[in-house]
């Protein structure tokens, strides 16, 4: 019905799809900023400002930021760009497009039902504040420590950078741990037995 | 004094259990004391038993005194109970005193062994095993006691376990008397479930009162007893076990396989004698195969040159007189036969035992010689011994004895002139190998020098057992007189054309000549011996006898080798390959399965994907 | 979104594309909370909405923290490199 709904709704969709498929980093989260972005009006349309608000600020804000920096700090290199190239051939598409289609349809069936109108009433900021510190106060504590916890995980994670030592190890072996040559049940046994 | 009964097993029982527990760490003395001790208290007891009894006949003639009850199992309610009549007192008489005497005499002769304490706990359980059989008031005791004196006997065959000989010889002997011990469980399984109780006293009555005479039932329980006596007794066709069995000491081929066990089958057949009254088949078979063994054994003990090989054939021999005896119905004469045989058997063991030891482990007869100057004590007895094998009359139990059999199968019921002949022709040949050993050890010049001498402790027993060995014959009517009480008299068919004295007469004529042959043969002349064996005839009889009518060999050919045969061939063990197949299957499937666990993230995300899918699938679908 | 999310989180190996796909998967949820919120008037939906933001919040910084780690361990971003729990 509204089509700023669906025009938004379709940027998003296009530019998770452009995401996923980028070979450089910097372009796919750019991607992703526009695809949140996008979300973000479709939370207007629906009559959600404050949810708009949170995911603009918070989300492509935020955490996208965030992401940027990482990206930057590891500093990656041209030559990724070959390496993604090469990792994402056509094959490898099949396997889990199959699944996750699979996956949508069987949703979208069990989502099928009578459509309302959506409601051009928007429910306001207060309301949430309300809903906030009333009912769900205690999720409220709990997020702010979780954020605690994330924030000194991280903290602890990102410190000792420079004092381990590097290890290397292999990391071509891919084929699975030797065959222990199965005769664990015939250990005990004579062997001769079992040469025919 | 009759409630003294139980003491009789259960002195050795305690006897060995103590020697085997802390044996090893007495002193030879005390392991003797203990040892010997056990018995001799036992002996004393049976004596004293068996005086109370004589003199004061309880009630039936017999005395029962139930220990405990063993198992209960709906009907089925085996006691742990002591039975006491003639038959039996009879039994343990001599199997307590003639073992109290040999226990005594094995104190000494295995001083020197170390396996001393060892010895004697075999030996005290094997008496206690024994009585125990012999006290059994229902089979399944019996049966208790028969597979304890069978464990004994291996245990004592293979004493000297280093050999692998002996053990292969104490394997034999077990393997063999196996065979029969099965048949006797088959003839229990029978007995109880045609009659329902194992109780030797309700079973004989109920047998005759349910089963007719010649039934099938009957028939074949009393075959199947038949065979388990054959086994332990070592008859045909189940002797080959006890020349090997010789690899044991001597005091244990004294008591167990000369005096003792191998008599268990003659007690079996005659406890059950109602059984085989019922079934004149299975007597007959016990008579013939009596006077099969009994020739048998003779002519294999005239080849032998081992001289305790001679003396076990020769138990085979007697012991088929025993058979011979209890197959024509002769009961008391076979369990008189017992008696004297056990008297003059383990006397002729206990001395051969002396000469051996003394010729430093000299086995062979033909390479003694001249002994009677060297060790008159032990000439002496073994010669008193050897009369009363062959038989001489009027002086000796054996001829006694013996002759009550011949005369027997002469003129009991069951009797047949055929087997007269074979109890004649017996007579000769035990009169001819005896002398053949007597003339060969003692006689002539001197082979092998003496070594060691031993004390009185060694002595005692021959002289003692010598003057039973003579003495026991004239008790003959009393002793027959007391089995009354427990056996049915012999029922005479009154065949004519011999009398008993005629048949007396007959048995000493014999005697005689046996003795003339073997002096020809081994004394005056014994290059005439050679001769005899160098012929070609000779030289194959003489192969034959030697290895004992070839029985060994057909055993090996027909069981021995196909088992090997299949064993062999089942060394994998096709059973087996179903187990370890249900387990490599597993193997396999932890295989497939480890091989899944990538350690990649993205592929456990796929997993969990597909999960979903599936599950909402599922959801869906309903 | 949630598909494509999920598509992306299988096929990509390069572990910040691995975290991206995942900010997407949770974007939808989210987006499925808003509409529910919406349709019902409840700002329950928002509420929630709020929540799962946090939570993804924490999940970068901590997220992106062990990228750096392993990137300074194996000295690469490949997904795959991290199989050592095998067998």
């Amino acid at each position: 019905m509204e089509p700023a709904f669906y025009i938004a709704g379709g940027v998003a969709v296009l530019a998770t799809l452009l995401m996923l498929t980028r070979l450089n980093v910097v372009h796919a989260l750019l991607y992703l900023i526009v695809s949140l972005l996008g979300v973000g009006v479709v939370f207007f349309v629906l009559g959600a400002p404050f949810a708009a608000a949170l995911e603009a600020i918070v989300y492509a804000g935020a955490i996208m930021v965030l992401f940027l920096f990482v990206v930057m700090m590891l500093n990656i290199g041209a030559h990724a760009a070959e390496t993604e190239k090469q990792w994402l051939t056509r094959g490898v598409w099949t396997g889990p497009g199959v699944l996750a289609g699979i996956l949508l349809i069987e949703v979208a069936y069990l989502g099928r039902g009578s459509y309302a109108a959506l409601g051009t009433a928007a429910i306001a900021p207060k309301e949430v504040g309300i809903a906030l510190f009333g009912p769900y106060l205690i999720g409220v504590e709990l997020a702010s420590m979780l954020l605690l916890a994330g924030l000194v995980g991280a903290y602890h994670l990102g410190f000792h950078e420079a004092e381990k030592p590097e290890i290397q190890h292999d990391t071509d072996t891919h084929e699975g741990r030797a065959d222990t040559g199965g005769d664990l049940v015939l250990a005990g046994t004579d062997r001769s037995a079992r040469t025919p | 004094m009759l409630s003294w009964l139980w003491l009789i097993p259960a002195l050795p029982f305690a006897s060995a259990a103590v020697l085997m527990l802390v044996g090893a760490r007495l002193p030879r003395r005390a392991t003797a004391a203990v040892g010997v001790g056990s018995v001799g208290l036992s002996a004393l007891v049976t004596i004293l038993v068996a005086f109370s009894f004589w003199s004061a006949p309880p009630a039936g003639d017999s005395y029962t005194q139930v220990l405990w009850t063993w198992i209960r199992v709906a009907v089925f309610e085996p006691q742990i109970g002591l039975y006491l009549d003639a038959l039996s007192l009879v039994m343990i008489l001599v199997v307590t005193c003639v073992g109290f005497l040999i226990h005594f005499y094995s104190a000494e002769f295995m001083m020197e062994d170390p396996g001393y304490s060892r010895f004697f706990a075999y030996m005290n359980l094997f008496v206690a095993s024994m009585i125990t059989l012999l006290l059994g008031n229902n089979l399944l005791l019996l049966l208790l006691g028969w597979e304890g004196v069978g464990l004994c006997s291996y245990l004592l065959i293979g004493f000297w376990y280093r050999d692998p000989e002996n053990g292969l010889a104490a394997r034999k002997a077990f393997i063999v008397t196996r065979v029969g011990d099965s048949a006797m469980m088959l003839a229990l399984f029978l007995l109880f479930s045609g009659l329902g109780t194992l109780q030797i006293r309700d079973l004989m009555e109920r047998a005759s009162q349910q089963w007719p005479s010649g039934s099938t039932y009957a028939v074949a329980a009393a075959f199947l007893l038949l065979g388990g006596a054959v086994g332990k007794s070592a008859q045909l066709p189940l002797q080959v076990w006890l020349p090997d069995a010789m690899a044991g000491p001597t005091p244990t081929s004294a008591l167990i396989h000369a005096a003792t066990m191998v008599t268990a089958g003659v007690y079996l057949i005659a406890r059950t004698h109602v059984l085989f009254s019922l079934a004149p088949a299975a007597q007959t078979a016990v008579a013939v195969v009596g006077a099969a063994t009994l020739l048998l054994a003779g002519f294999s003990a005239l080849t032998q040159h081992d001289i305790k090989r001679i003396l076990a054939y020769s138990t085979v021999s007697q012991i088929g007189y025993m058979f011979l005896a209890l197959g024509v119905g002769a009961w008391q004469a076979a369990l008189f036969h017992f008696l004297t045989h056990a008297f003059f058997k383990a006397l002729l063991f206990l001395g051969a035992g002396v000469i051996i030891k003394s010729l430093h482990e000299e086995h062979s007869i033909f390479r003694m010689g001249g002994l009677r100057r060297e060790m008159p004590v032990v000439f002496w007895t073994f010669l008193i011994g050897g009369c009363a094998l062959a038989g001489l009359p009027f002086l000796t139990a054996g001829f006694f004895s013996k002759d009550l059999i011949i005369w027997e199968t002469w003129a009991a019921q069951g009797g047949h002139p055929a087997l007269w002949i074979a109890g004649m022709a017996g007579a000769l040949l035990t009169a001819l190998y005896t002398f053949r050993l007597i003339f060969r050890v003692f006689f002539g010049p001197v082979e092998t020098p003496v070594t060691n001498r031993f004390g009185y402790a060694m002595h005692a027993p021959l002289v003692i057992l010598a003057f039973l060995a003579v003495v026991a014959g004239y008790i003959k009517e009393p002793f027959l007189t007391f089995l009354h009480s427990a056996l049915p008299a012999t029922i005479d068919a009154g065949a004519g054309g011999l009398t008993e004295t005629g048949s007396e007469a007959v048995a000493g004529a014999l005697f005689v000549i046996g003795v003339y042959f073997a002096y020809l043969f081994h004394l005056r002349n014994r290059s005439l011996a050679d001769a005899l064996t160098a012929s070609p005839v000779g030289r194959a009889l003489h192969q034959w006898w030697f290895a004992g009518w070839g029985f060994d060999w057909i055993y090996d050919k027909a069981f021995v080798q196909p088992f090997v045969w299949m064993a062999n061939a089942n060394k994998s063990d096709f059973v087996d390959a179903f187990y370890t197949g249900v387990a490599r299957l597993t193997e396999w499937f932890y295989r497939e399965l480890s091989s899944t666990q990538t350690g990649r993230v993205r592929w456990y995300v796929t997993g969990m994907a597909a999960g979903a899918v599936l599950f909402i699938a599922m959801v869906l679908a309903l | 979104m949630f598909s494509l999310g999920l598509t992306g989180l299988l096929v990509r190996r390069n572990l910040v594309f691995v975290l991206m796909s995942l900010e997407v998967m949770l974007n939808a949820a989210g987006l499925a909370f808003v509409v529910g919120g919406s349709r019902w008037h409840q700002a329950d939906g928002q509420v929630m909405f709020l929540f799962i933001l946090t939570m993804a919040a924490a999940e970068v910084a901590v997220g992106l923290a062990l990228v750096l780690r392993i990137y300074h361990r194996f000295k690469s971003l490949d997904a795959d490199v991290l199989s050592g729990m095998r067998g």
